[in-house]
């Protein structure tokens, strides 16, 4: 049968198969994508998205399957013929040299000689030219390591149109932009689908589907199991067919009933390597409450949470339950978790634990000197392991095998172990940072829940998220992070996105 | 100290820079790419004795640098075959092959010739001989600069002055051209490199096969050049000083020459005691001093490629 090109999808995959070692990471994947339309593929982490696309942008290979460009069987065994097969890719962590400018970066690997300088003068040409057509404004001398992230990303779309990609696939990309860079994405990619190219976005987030696709494809487990219209779906129906079974999406939650203040920070100021990164941060926490700090990564919320835990040093005053706490250093976290401060860190692959470890080691960590894990000078193992089984029971993490190594867990039944292990302390303060990053969507609503029960006992907590949708949804009350300062606190109830988005970028209305 | 005095030191400084900067930059090529090389050492050792022992056998000292490059390639291929094919360890694999090359060489050189663990004598052709450079003799009547260009600048072997331009044309090739811009990107960031389409092991290897040049030609200036013939250890340190001399570079091409130039001198002014009354000792140690100021960030900062050390792994 043959089609005639111009109704040709721009591509087809047929029967793609991938497995590392053991695990069979795309199963018999066949899925056809229009040309000129915008794409998306959505799956909960590790459903094999990435995988997949990976393998069309010649990254890794399949075990198994073809490929179609424009109908014709195209192998696609490395990036170069992908690129020459008019695919460009912009990865969620960005392929750029940092100490390169814009256009050295877009050159690199598409040069048009021996020599640079030819190279150069015409990528300039190239790049004012494209810069015009798709509204990608960028400075092309400007070096990389002095852009924003959102600029950043427009130079890896640069990148992509100047190597003539006709197909642009973009691997989550707006994990790392404000709403409003969000939004110019959005209105970029349109442009770039109006004028005939083919965009295939992958996410994790509902909301974006809904917004920008015209078709979307639902992954689970190393399945295809729908591609759907847009316009004909819902984000319940989507959500659903993610997981498996129906989920809420929203966080069920009855109004909050702050009670006593649990946590006073005054002024709060962090100085690493000659650069503030807290610049004077105040915020009251109570009782029965749920602070949210929404912004953009690396805007301070991680400082913030790392001297609240007691691992980082900081200037000003921190009042726990009215007494003071010391900042210069002479406090650990042990201390800190001995006067009631829980600890979800940001990174649980970093600080949350250790990957090599069991999960009843792991389980220990932090309260591994406490008198009920303890028989005289040795640990007692034996109480330790019934402990993390039976929370591993309240928890439901599956497998429930505490001598099982914590890197052969799902991410969200890791989190569930870290979770386990900080709330059952009962402590009075809870810090729980990025607390569905890497989590499927069954476990980040159980890791809801209980955050919300822990509030519904009487126990302060303290959320950081980059997570807008997060943020609102689980927090009372909303603070945004903008370069070391709070730009504002709002009641999660009555703000919306637009509002936290322009503090998140900086932004204060000056009425 | 007169000007005649001065003129000696500046002489040996240059000597003694020579090998420096030819091991500097080529510890610049592979670090550059994101290679780490604690082996410098050992590949020029391995050329010195190379060239010493090829040099002496066939009499001519062309073949004995080419018996050196090739020597040090070797070494410079098993470094990349372990860092760069299989990932491994880049210290502990440099590391390694100095205390090959410092034992093998011994071994080799009592083996074959009986002189406790020398290469015999060079002496004429086996040798590279001194150039003198067009009216190096017309120019010394010209008052300070004429001696300065007839005794420092002119009179070195031809190695000498290739070292010198292998500034310039590193430079040049690493600023100025696609192999530069690929190779620098892939000491910063792999990653770009190939999705961008082209091959990180490739870039690295060509890296590293140019660091083996590079000390081939720095060893054979050892054993047929500065000395007539190979010595046990004869590098005596050189790798290292060099790898301490990149660091004060901060891994540019010019700034590898002056701080060659400038560690050079340190020695060559340790071999004069009676015009410099500085103990010996600490003039030994003032190149590793000043590394540890620029490491702490004295003079200026010194960011060393970003992706260096690291073997290229891809990720999922």
């Amino acid at each position: 049968m043959l089609q005639s090109p111009n109704t040709a999808p721009a591509i087809e995959l047929r029967g793609i198969s991938k497995a590392f070692g053991p695990v069979q990471a795309n199963k018999d994947i066949s899925i056809r994508v229009a040309k000129g339309s915008i794409h998306g593929i959505i799956g909960e982490n590790g459903a094999g998205k990435s995988t997949l696309m990976s393998i069309l942008y010649g990254f890794y290979r399949a075990d198994s399957g073809e490929i179609l460009v424009d109908g014709r069987e195209t192998p696609i065994p490395d990036s170069q013929s992908a690129i020459r097969a008019g695919i460009g890719m912009v990865f969620q962590h960005f392929k750029l040299v940092q100490n390169f400018t814009v256009l050295e970066n877009v050159i690199l690997g598409a040069e048009d000689g021996g020599l640079l300088r030819p190279s150069l003068s015409k990528a300039r040409k190239e790049l004012a030219r494209l810069s015009r057509d798709y509204g990608l404004e960028v400075n092309p001398d400007a070096r990389i390591e002095d852009l924003s992230v959102g600029y950043q990303q427009r130079v890896e779309i640069l990148k992509a149109l100047y190597r003539q990609a006709d197909i642009l696939i973009l691997d989550e990309p707006t994990g790392v932009l404000t709403p409003a860079e969000a939004d110019h994405l959005f209105r970029i990619l349109r442009g770039l689908r109006d004028q005939g190219k083919t965009v295939i976005l992958i996410t994790h987030k509902l909301r974006e589907i809904m917004e920008i696709t015209d078709t979307v494809s639902v992954m689970r487990r190393g399945e295809m199991v729908a591609t759907v219209t847009t316009r004909d779906t819902s984000p319940a129906e989507l959500a659903e067919l993610m997981v498996g079974r129906k989920v809420l999406l929203r966080v069920d939650k009855t109004p909050a009933t702050p009670g006593e203040v649990v946590l006073e920070v005054e002024d709060l100021r962090v100085t690493h390597n000659g650069v503030e990164r807290l610049k004077g941060v105040s915020l009251t926490l109570r009782r029965g409450e749920i602070l949210g700090i929404a912004g953009v990564a690396g805007n301070g919320q991680s400082e913030l949470m790392e001297v609240l835990a007691g691992i980082a040093t900081a200037t000003g005053q921190v009042r726990l339950l009215g007494r003071d706490l010391n900042l210069a250093g002479h406090e650990d976290g042990r201390d800190r978790r001995r006067a009631g401060v829980g600890h979800v860190p940001e990174d649980r692959h970093h600080l949350g634990c250790i990957m090599d470890f069991a999960a009843w080691e792991n389980v220990a960590f932090g309260y591994h000197r406490e008198d009920d894990y303890r028989r005289g000078p040795f640990t007692d193992q034996a109480a330790l392991k019934a402990d993390t089984a039976a929370k591993m029971q309240r928890f439901d993490v599956r497998p429930p095998l505490p001598d099982l190594a914590i890197k052969h867990f799902s991410g969200g039944n890791q989190q569930k172990i870290i979770v386990a292990r900080e709330i059952e302390r009962n402590p009075d303060l809870l810090l729980i940072g990025q607390p569905t990053r890497g989590v499927d969507i069954g476990a980040i609503e159980f890791i809801h829940k209980q955050i919300v029960a822990l509030r519904d006992q009487g126990k302060a907590i303290l959320l950081v998220s980059v997570e807008l949708d997060e943020v609102m949804s689980l927090s009372d009350r909303v603070a945004v992070m903008f370069d070391g300062r709070i730009m504002g606190t709002r009641d999660a109830a009555t703000t919306n996105e637009r509002e936290l988005g322009l503090l998140m970028a900086g932004v204060t209305e000056t009425a | 100290m007169d000007y005649a005095t001065l003129l000696q030191i500046l002489d040996s400084t240059v000597r003694l820079a020579v090998p420096l900067l030819l091991a500097c930059l080529a510890g610049l090529w592979s670090e550059r790419a994101g290679v780490f090389d604690i082996g410098l050492e050992g590949k020029m050792l391995v050329a010195a004795f190379a060239s010493g022992a090829v040099a002496f056998l066939t009499g001519s000292a062309w073949a004995g640098l080419l018996a050196g490059i090739g020597a040090a390639l070797v070494w410079a291929l098993l470094h990349g075959l372990a860092s760069i094919t299989f990932r491994g360890n880049q210290l502990i694999s440099g590391v390694a092959l100095n205390f090959l090359a410092s034992g093998i060489t011994v071994l080799v050189a009592q083996t074959a010739f009986q002189q406790g663990g020398r290469t015999p004598s060079l002496s004429g052709e086996a040798r590279f001989n001194e150039l003198t450079l067009p009216l190096a003799e017309t120019a010394r009547g010209v008052p300070v600069i004429g001696p300065l260009y007839a005794d420092v600048i002119s009179g070195h072997p031809i190695l000498t002055y290739l070292a010198v331009l292998a500034v310039p044309l590193t430079w040049w090739v690493l600023y100025r051209t696609r192999f530069g811009l690929r190779l620098r990107a892939v000491g910063e960031n792999p990653a770009a490199v190939d999705t961008a389409g082209v091959s990180v092991a490739r870039m690295r290897f060509s890296a590293v096969l140019i660091t083996g040049v590079l000390c081939g030609i720095a060893g054979a200036y050892l054993a047929t050049a500065l000395q007539a013939g190979f010595g046990r250890e004869m590098t005596a340190g050189r790798g290292y000083i060099a790898l301490a001399a990149l660091i004060f570079a901060k891994w540019r091409p010019w700034g590898a020459l002056w701080a060659t130039l400038l560690f050079g001198f340190f020695q060559a002014i340790a071999l004069r005691p009676d015009v410099v009354p500085i103990p010996v000792p600490a003039l030994e140690a003032l190149p590793y001093v000043l590394t540890v100021l620029v490491l702490a960030g004295f003079v200026g900062k010194a960011i060393p490629p970003r992706a260096g050390g690291e073997p290229y792994v891809k990720e999922r």
